[in-house]
Parts: structure tokens; sequence; C-alpha cells
């Protein structure tokens, strides 16, 4: 009975399963099964594992599947925690089942230390399934890491080829940068070692890589470099294809060392290009020579210029002839194998042509080829055509070449019915597009627009707008197409794109008429896009009075227009609207009274909203006190903007940098939130929909005089139309006194005509308090007065600071500071207040430094030694060597020391003349133990070196700090030249 | 290369391989969002596709969907070839392989994988050398009780993991060619 159930169920799991598992089973049914069922384990483990693992995907449900592992989790725990040792096959069985569930994509929490065990074995599987642990479920385990090493070493050093390529392997998986500080040393001399086994080279070769790409810093070059460059003649192709990968590597950063490789690439290259394709033997793929190292010596050369030896450079020349001749021949085979080994060989050879764009006829007969591919059969190819054109379309030698493939490539863009090939056609019309044929290709992407999917929309409106605006010979087509733009694509029109619509406009008299006329046609649409409404309400705002001559754009016309799309539209729409309307007060004298009736209505003088609800009562009451006179300059049209870069092309590079679209929404989020937030206090509105700033400043900073830096009204009319809102710029954040601050805490640390800001503050570990006072100079009253500061890695909380200052008077304002984590950044703090009649912005860096949570630390001369020597490596360490403008007293250099927050350390260095510190820096989630040297030095000339700290952020604060010591030393003494020195070193400490 | 990446066509992983350091959090959030992007494109669709700021290579063979992420500046087609190479390799040491021999001779699926590319780069591209590195090493098994037992038999297979991942009739007509242009 017992024999029945477990072959019933065995069978049924392997007709869920494969046939494969049920020969298995018939063979061995025989003896197995039909004496005793539970024997099938130990007389045939491999298949009792394959059962194991059948039961897993035989498809029961997703819990039945997680029952079934836990139980299996709990068995193999417990079988390594039992009392009995195993022996080594059931810890490879075990070690194995483990690896299973791990890559059913479940997650494993031991069997570390077994596998490690089973790098020891001697026996192979048992090794090499102990590696396979370790390269898939790497553990940056400290413990464990230095164990692995050791097994490493001892198989690395076994002479066992077999073994040693098991050792290479796991470190190329791993890759670790513990590996790399034990087995810098040694790969590159095994590499290179005259009696290693080719396929021990090829692995060594490549773990070399691995380790270069992780941590570059710990492989150091060395005599060993030159042989590396000769494996390129070694025999064995295998050995060089994987030397080859390991140079392209090397010599990307350090060309220098690495130039000798050219001619002995280019010798390589060409006795493969020209050799028959049976010469090579199992290195032919599909009648391709050596495809892989083809590909591979032609990436090498693009890390080099065009070589400078002529018979060097003809006899390349005459190897990339060679492969775009072999392009036009019959192919040798059907298979599509054969075609891609060819053509992948063929894309290399015209990269590096493009890459060098420098032999004309090269680059046309490259192009020419593409061409070919535009019409192939193979998507692939096509996508890869459109994709190398785009780069020969900015070589000069190749761009009208590449022009004439415009029909093939719009063709592309209507028919192709992959989105990615599509979007690669894209790219290549952007590229291809020059004043001649600008028209066309913007009609096209239009038209393509209508149809395009959305996932690449935003970016073909980007270009559209970019190309529009390059291309533009009379800027009527430049209006014609953005508002085409709008029509079709409104969702994907971001702000930027119809920011620069009106800058453009209003910076140019002879498209004004014309964009009034246009938006008024576009706005008799019935259904229009708001962001039509937008550039439509603006536009006519400011130049509506141009076409109000036609009765039919009448300035009651054109407002009943506007006003009909009013209801539909969002509040930052509304609020624009509602400006227009006042211009309209100044452009149509006629049309006062109805915009009145409007703005007097309920729904705008007691809208919910605040925005709207002031502009209407303000507009409303403006338009009845203010004469003529000052309503003419009130609302005077707008002064031209200052040329700069398009804010659509920065944004186009961002799209297309590394930085997902999410991401930039969110910093961009965060940045206006942060402009919000620092404003709150002083206006209820808010800036980025104030376009004509108008709400709550005097009539004078609307117009006056040109550049508006230090009114916040007249600065919004120019900032509002760039991606950047903040209310300040970045550059003008005050920082001259700054770098006094790092080594005191009290003192004056701004001052100006109306204001004198000075500092008060306490540190202790990582908590921190400062008073700030704010004294008013003058005899009026500061209004609206707000001060606020934003930083991430600090936790600050203040006091809201008083709204009124009386003049003469001081306020003063606490900020209880914590610090989080290491810093870079300064906190920036914002004061906003209201002088006059005048927005007062001042945004100063206050100098709370990561110095500032140091904890001095006295320690003896031995104690300092022995742990400044424990942190050797180069990532610990920062130098700077700088020149002292003036001499050095050495009681101010110790106040300074002490001042930084380390301890000062008397009599601990045995050269007298150099200063030691030492101190921990607090935050709230580490301590970092630092150390200290400052070595005057009279004779020496300085060579300034650099080194990272462990810590990002504590480099750079050190770094800065260091400056700082230079500064106040020439800020403190005068007389001769000194050149001084002064390390860092800092460790993360145990909590002491 | 970055990672490659074996999935089969109802998104299950059969084999990875980062050549990068990744945290576990990310590679499964790398991997489910690629699984869903590539099962989601139709069969004509081109083998290439921009994702962040990679390019992806995939090709499927019968039920599995072989996936690798280059930079920019790496070459597709051969990757393309690289992973048929691979495949290849795979077909040759079992015999007519299946998604089933990967999934239960996974370790030989990643020994392989490791004789031919070795930290994302191409390590040995002949094949006869990669399989003499292999053989070699099964012959250093001290058991070898089983393999010969579990051969593949090429009948008719019950379910959807076992279609063979390269036809048989085109490979051994591509071997007949081979053989005929060598000799």
């Amino acid at each position: 009975m017992l024999n029945m159930t477990v072959i019933y169920f065995i069978s049924y799991l392997y007709l869920r399963t494969s046939l494969k598992l049920m020969f298995a089973f018939c063979l061995h049914s025989d003896e197995g099964l039909s004496k005793h069922p539970v024997s099938l384990e130990t007389l045939y483990p491999s298949i009792k594992i394959k059962v194991y693992f059948a039961l897993f995907i035989s498809g029961k449900s997703k819990e039945a599947e997680i029952k079934r592992i836990n139980k299996e989790l709990a068995n193999i725990r417990s079988k390594f925690k039992g009392d009995k040792a195993l022996d080594g096959y059931s810890k490879k069985k075990y070690v194995c089942k483990l690896l299973f569930i791990f890559l059913l994509g479940h997650d494993i929490d031991f069997g570390h230390m077994e596998a490690v065990n089973l790098l020891s074995s001697n026996k192979y599987t048992e090794k090499q399934i102990g590696y396979l642990f370790i390269s898939v479920l790497v553990n940056s385990n400290s413990d464990l890491i230095r164990l692995i090493n050791n097994a490493i070493k001892n198989d690395l050093s076994s002479r066992n080829p077999t073994f040693m390529n098991l050792a290479l392997h796991c470190i190329a998986n791993v890759g670790s940068r513990e590996m790399a500080e034990a087995f810098a040393a040694e790969v590159p001399r095994i590499l290179v070692a005259g009696d290693t086994m080719d396929s021990v080279k090829q692995s060594a070769a490549l773990c070399l890589l691995r380790l270069n790409r992780t941590s570059p810093d710990l492989i150091p070059m060395g005599e060993w470099t030159s042989r590396v460059v000769h494996l390129l003649n070694d025999q064995h192709l295998g050995v060089v294809t994987a030397a080859t990968s390991l140079i392209i590597t090397l010599a990307q950063k350090n060309p220098d060392d690495f130039k000798t490789s050219v001619s002995l690439a280019v010798a390589r290259l060409s006795r493969i290009v020209t050799s028959a394709s049976t010469d090579l033997q199992d290195y032919t793929y599909y009648f391709v020579a050596a495809p892989w190292l083809s590909v591979k010596l032609l990436r090498l050369l693009q890390c080099y210029p065009p070589p400078e030896d002529a018979a060097i450079r003809g006899r390349l020349t005459e190897c990339l002839e060679t492969i775009l001749n072999k392009a036009q021949e019959p192919p040798k085979s059907k298979k599509v194998q054969h075609s891609n080994a060819k053509n992948a060989v063929l894309f290399e050879a015209i990269s590096l042509i493009i890459h060098h764009d420098s032999e004309p006829t090269l680059l046309v007969r490259a192009c020419n080829q593409l061409g070919q591919f535009l019409q192939h059969r193979e998507t692939n190819l096509r996508y890869l055509a459109l994709e190398s054109m785009c780069m020969l379309a900015s070589s000069e030698f190749s761009h009208e070449a590449v022009k004439t493939h415009i029909e093939t490539v719009i063709n592309a863009l209507k028919t192709e019915r992959d989105v990615s090939v599509r979007q690669r056609a894209v790219d290549l019309l952007y590229a291809m597009c020059d004043r001649s044929n600008a028209k066309q290709i913007v009609a096209e992407m239009l038209s393509y627009l209508e149809t395009a999917d959305y996932s690449i929309r935003e970016e073909i409106v980007l270009k559209v707008a970019i190309l529009a605006e390059k291309y533009a010979v009379d800027y009527t087509w430049y209006v014609d197409t953005i508002l085409n733009l709008i029509r079709i694509a409104g969702d994907y029109v971001s702000e930027e794109v119809w920011y620069r619509v009106i800058q453009i406009v209003i910076n140019r008299d002879d498209v004004q008429g014309y964009a009034a006329k246009t938006v008024f046609e576009a706005l008799q649409a019935p259904a229009c896009h708001e962001n039509l409404v937008k550039v439509g309400g603006y536009i006519l705002g400011e130049f509506g009075n141009l076409i109000a001559g036609d009765p039919r754009s009448s300035p009651l016309i054109q407002f009943n227009l506007l006003h009909s799309k009013f209801h539909l539209c969002s509040v930052p729409t509304r609020a624009l609207l509602l400006s227009a309307y006042v211009k309209f007060i100044n452009l149509f004298p006629e049309v006062k009274g109805t915009i009145q009736e409007v703005l007097r209505a309920d729904s705008q003088l007691r809208n919910a909203d605040v925005e709207l609800q002031q502009r209407a009562v303000e507009y409303l009451r403006l338009s009845c006190i203010a004469s003529t006179d000052i309503l003419a300059t009130v609302l005077e049209e707008m002064p031209p903007f200052p040329e700069r870069e398009s804010s659509i092309l920065a944004k186009l590079k961002k799209k297309k940098g590394s930085g997902t679209v999410s991401d930039m929404e969110d910093s961009r989020k965060e940045r206006s939130t942060n402009v919000n937030g620092s404003n709150d206090h002083i206006v209820t509105t808010s800036p980025s929909s104030d376009l004509l700033g108008l709400g709550h400043t005097q009539a004078a900073a609307l117009n006056s005089a040109s550049p508006p830096v230090t009114s916040n009204a007249a600065s919004l009319l120019v900032d509002v139309f760039t991606e950047s809102l903040p209310v300040v710029p970045p550059t003008s954040i005050i920082e001259e006194n700054f770098s006094r601050f790092v080594c005191k805490n009290n003192g004056v640390l701004y001052e100006n005509q109306l204001l004198q800001i000075g500092l008060k503050s306490e540190f202790r570990q990582n908590l921190g308090r400062m008073y700030v006072f704010y004294g008013n100079k003058t005899t009026t009253q500061f209004l609206n007065f707000s001060a606020s500061l934003v930083c991430q890695d600090l936790n600050i909380h203040t006091t809201p600071a008083d709204p009124v200052v009386d003049g003469g008077a001081q306020l003063q304002q606490v900020f209880n500071i914590e610090c989080l984590l290491d810093f870079v950044e300064a906190p920036v703090l914002s004061v906003h207040f209201r002088y006059g009649g005048s927005m007062q912005n001042i945004s100063i860096r206050l100098p709370i430094t990561l110095n500032k949570f140091f904890q001095p630390t006295e320690m003896t001369s031995q104690e300092f030694f022995q742990r400044w020597k424990q942190l050797g490596a180069p990532q610990q360490e920062v130098q700077k060597i700088f020149k002292a403008k003036h001499s050095m007293d050495t009681e101010v250099t110790k106040a300074k020391i002490i001042g930084f927050g380390t301890a000062l350390l008397d009599g601990v260095d045995p050269n007298p003349s150099n200063f030691v510190g030492a101190g921990v820096i607090h935050t709230k989630t580490i301590q970092v133990g630092c150390l200290l040297r400052l070595e005057p030095n009279t004779q020496a000339q300085a060579s300034c070196s650099v080194k990272r700290t462990h810590i990002h952020a504590a480099l750079y604060t050190l770094m800065t700090i260091n400056c700082n010591i230079d500064y106040c030393s020439t800020d403190i003494s005068k007389g001769k030249i000194k050149i001084f020195k002064c390390i860092f070193k800092s460790q993360h400490s145990q909590n002491k | 290369m970055q990672f490659m990446l074996l999935f089969s066509r109802q998104g299950k992983l059969r084999l990875q391989k980062w050549y990068v350091p990744l945290s576990d959090k990310e590679k499964k959030k790398i991997t489910r969002e690629l699984v869903q992007t590539v099962l989601a494109r139709k069969p004509k669709m081109c083998s290439f596709l921009e994702w962040r700021d990679l390019k992806i290579v995939y090709k499927r063979y019968a039920s599995l969907y072989f996936c690798c992420a280059i930079e920019d500046q790496d070459n597709e087609l051969i990757t393309l070839e690289i992973i048929h190479r691979y495949v290849e390799l795979l077909d040759k040491y079992f015999g007519s392989v299946c998604e089933l021999d990967i999934i239960f001779n996974f370790e030989k699926a990643y020994f392989i994988l490791d004789e031919f590319l070795l930290g994302g780069e191409a390590q040995e591209t002949s094949k006869k050398n990669v399989l003499k590195a292999i053989e070699q090493a099964d012959l250093l098994q001290e058991v070898s009780h089983h393999e010969a037992c579990i051969a593949p038999s090429g009948n008719a297979f019950l379910t959807q993991h076992s279609s063979f991942l390269i036809h048989e009739p085109t490979l051994n007509s591509h071997i007949l060619i081979t053989r005929n242009m060598c000799s």
C-alpha cells in the first residue's frame, strides 16, 4: 500500500513535469522502488534532488509552494544545526537545495558557512557548488569574506588549473572591494606568468577587468601592463579576446600606458579580416572570422585618435574598407547568425569611422551602407542603422549624405510597427535637421505627434519646440508651430515650452501682431487646451491692441472670447486671465465697465481661492482709484526678457540624461515647495502664478529700472519664465563671512545699510543651538519680517520670528539644531521683509559646518600614531597641501585648531613644528573619529594630493575647512610665504 | 554587459547573472520591470530597446527569454550572438536543451555561462573549448552514476517547459553545413 502511494505520487509529478524524469524513473523503478521506496534517496540521490525540484514547478498554488519551501528550509536548517557532522556530499546536496530555493525567488539567510566549508573540500563538485553559492548569494559578511578569501588563496596557489579557474571565476563574480584588496597583486601576476595555462590566463584577464571596474583605485599599474599589451599577439584567440576586453577597460582610464596597443590591435585586426573563413577554425562563427574579437579590437581602437604612423593608419583604413566591402558581398549563409555577426563587425567599424571623423570617403561609404539597412527587412538592422546615422549626422563630412535619406526616415516614422524603431527615427530626424529641411521635418514630426505613442510624446514636443525656435527664419512660422503643438498635444506641452513662446513674442516686435491674431483665431475653437488659454490670455493682454482695429476682434469680442474659457480653467490660469483683464482696462478704456462688472461679481470678489480673490479685489480697486497715467505706468507692456539659453533645451538634455523623468518631477516639486514655503509669511500670492507681478507691490517696482535685482516682484517677472523659480537666484547666497565662523561661534555674520545679523551659538555632541540677532539699523519698521532655514541633513527647529521689527530694534530668533548625518552643504537662511515699499530678500549661508559637531579627544603620542597608521587606506585620508600667504603665528594656529573642534595634542608629534589634533564627529546616526595633522613646511615646493575619506561628505567638509585654515592664516598673519601641509584621517568609530 | 536574465514566458526567472554590484532589492525591482517590459513586446519587434540608461538586448528561444543589459557603447548585434552562442552551448551540452534542463541542472547552466562569459565579457568564444572545459570538469566528478540515465529522449514532451530551445532540424542542418564547409 505504501509503495503504491509513493509510486502514484511520484509519477503524478513526473507527468506534470517532464518525460525526461519519467524515463529516469522507469529505468530505476525496478530495483529502487519495488524493494523499498525510501531507499530512493540513498540509491539515486540525484534523482531525489530532481524530484524535489520538480515539486516546486509542478504548478501548485503559491501558498502550497511557500509551505513546502518553509518545511524544506526548516529541515535543512535542522540538518545544518544537528549534532551529527554532515559529510561533504550531504552538505553539497543541501547547499544546492538552498540555491535552488533562492533561485525560485525566496530569501535565504543561512547556509553561507556550509558553502564556505565546501570551498575547502578537495572534491571538485563540492568545491564547485560552494563557489556557485558564494557567487550567487554574495553577502558582505566580513567574517565570511575572510574565510572565502582564504579558500580562494589556497586554490589560486594550488597550481591545479581547474581549481584556479574556479577561484578566479569567484573573484570575478563577487568582485567586492575586500577581494580586490586581497588579490590585486596576485591576479596580474598569474595573468602574465609564463607558465600559466591559457584558460587560466583568460579567467585572470577578465577577473582583473572586473576588479578594475569595481575598485579601480586598488589595482596598481605596474610592469605587468606592458606584458598585458603583448597578449594581443598571443597564439590563442581566446586569450586575445579576454585580454582585449581588459585592455579596453584599462585604456579608458590610462590611455597613455596602453598606447602601444594600437599598432598591435591594427595588426591583429588586419590578420583576422583578411583570413579565409576556415583559418580560424572554431573561432569562425557562421562563416565570420572571430566576430567577437574583431568587435573588441575595433572598440579598443575607439579609445584612441587615428594612429599617427602613416603605415598603421593605412593598414587600418584597409581593414575598414575590407569590412565595408564584405558587407556588399552576397551572404555565405542564410542564417540570421551569419548576418548578425557580420553586421556586428560592420557597425563597430562604422562606430570607429565616426569616432575618427577624419576620412570623408569612409564616412560617406558608411552612410550609404547604413542607408541600405534603412530599408532592410530585419527590424534589428533598421533600428541600428537609424541609431548609427544619428552620429553620422553630426559629422560635417557626412551630414549632407545623411540628409539624402530623409524620405526613408520619414517613411520609417510613419510605417514602423515598433515604437522603439520609431523613436530612433525621431532622433535621427532631429539630428539631421538644419535650416534647409527644418520646415519639412517639423511638419512631419507634428503630424506624427497626432498618433505617437504616449511614452514619447513629451520628448517629441520638446524636440519640435527646439527645432522650431532654432531654425525659425520668420517667427510667424514659429508661432504657428508652437500653437499647433499645443493644439495637438496640449497635455504634453510643458511649462518651459509655452513660457518660451511668450519670451520670444515679447522680445520680437515683428511677430507680436501676428501672434495676437493667431491666438485669437485659435481661441475660437470650441474646445481648446488650457495651455492655449494661458498663451492666449497672456498675449492678448499684452498685444490685444494690435488687432483691436479689426471689428471682428474688437476689444469687447476679445474679452468675451477669453472670458468664455474662464470657467473651464484651473486656478493658476484664471489668475493669469484676471491679470489679462486688468491689462485690458489699460489697453481699452471702453471695456473698463464690463471688466469691472466681472471683477465685482461674487464669484470673483468672494472666491474661495485666496489668490483669485485677492487679485479680483486689488485689480478692481486699482481700476477704480488710479488715474489713467498711473494705470498706464502700472500696466505697461512687458519689457524684453534678457537673452538666455532656451530652458527647453536644458530640459531635453536632462531628459536624455540618466535621471529618470520621475526624479526630475520630484526635484522640481521639491524646489517649488521650498519657494512657496519660504514665501508663506510675506506674500499671499504664489509667485509662479503671478505672471504680471502685480498682486502686492508698488507700481514703480513693476516697470522700474532695467536690471531688477533687489525687488522681489521685478525679479519674478524674469524668473517666472525660467524653470527655476527661487525667489532669489541661487548665486546670490551671501557667503562672504562664512569662513570666519568655521573656527568660531560668535560674531557679526552680515551687515548692510538696513540690517545687521549677528550670531551666537553653542554645540554639544550632535546637538546645537544658534541665536540669530536681526538688528534694524534704520528708523523705519520692517514689516512682514520672516526668516526661515532649509536643510536636509540637519533637523532644525525654530521659533517663528516676530513679523514686525521696529526701527533701531533687535529681534532674536533661536534655532535648535540636530545633526542627523554627515553633511556637506551648510543651511541657507532666507530673510524676507518689507522696507518702505519694496521687499527685501537676503539669503545667507549659516555657518553650521560638520566640524561644529566635533568632540575633542585627548590621546597620547603612542595612541595617536597607532591609530594614524591604522587609517592607512587611501579612502580614509584627505590630504591637502597649500600655501599660506603669510607667515604663521604658532599661538594663532593653535587657537584655530581648538576652535575647529578637535583637541590640540601638545607634544604628541616628534616634530615640534607640527600640530596634531583629534576629535570625534557626532551625528545622530554615526560617529566618526578624525585625526588631524598640520605640517608647516618652510622649504618644500607644494604638491597637492587629495585622498578620499570613507564618507564623502566628511571629505568635503574637511577639505573646505582645510581651505579655511588657509584662509584664516592669511588673515591673521603678515609677512613671508610659508607652505604647510595638513592631513586629516577619519574612521567610523564604534561609539568610542 | 551589466547583467543577464533568463525567464520563461510566464515571467518566472530561470537564471540570473549580475556583473555589477546591486542590492537584492534593486535586482528584484529590475527583474520585475524588465520581465514585464520584454514580455509585453510583440514577436516581430526589434530585439533592442532603451531602458533607463542601458540598452536591453533580448531574444526568445521556445519558452525562454534571454535578456542582456549592455552599456551605451556596447554592440547590440554581437550581444545577440552571445545569447545565441550560449544557447548553442547549452544545447550541445544537454543535447537538445529545453527549459527543464536549465531548471534542474541550473548549476550546469551557471558553470557553462562562467566558462563562456566572465565579468560581463566574452572569455572563450570557441564552442569546442568551452565544452571541453565543462567536460573536463565533469570527468572530475567522483560520482557519475546518473547523468547517463537522464539523457533526453527527444520524444514528445508534455508540458510547456519542455519545448526545445533550438529546433532539432535546423540545428542538425547547421551542423551538417559546418562540417561540409570545414572538410
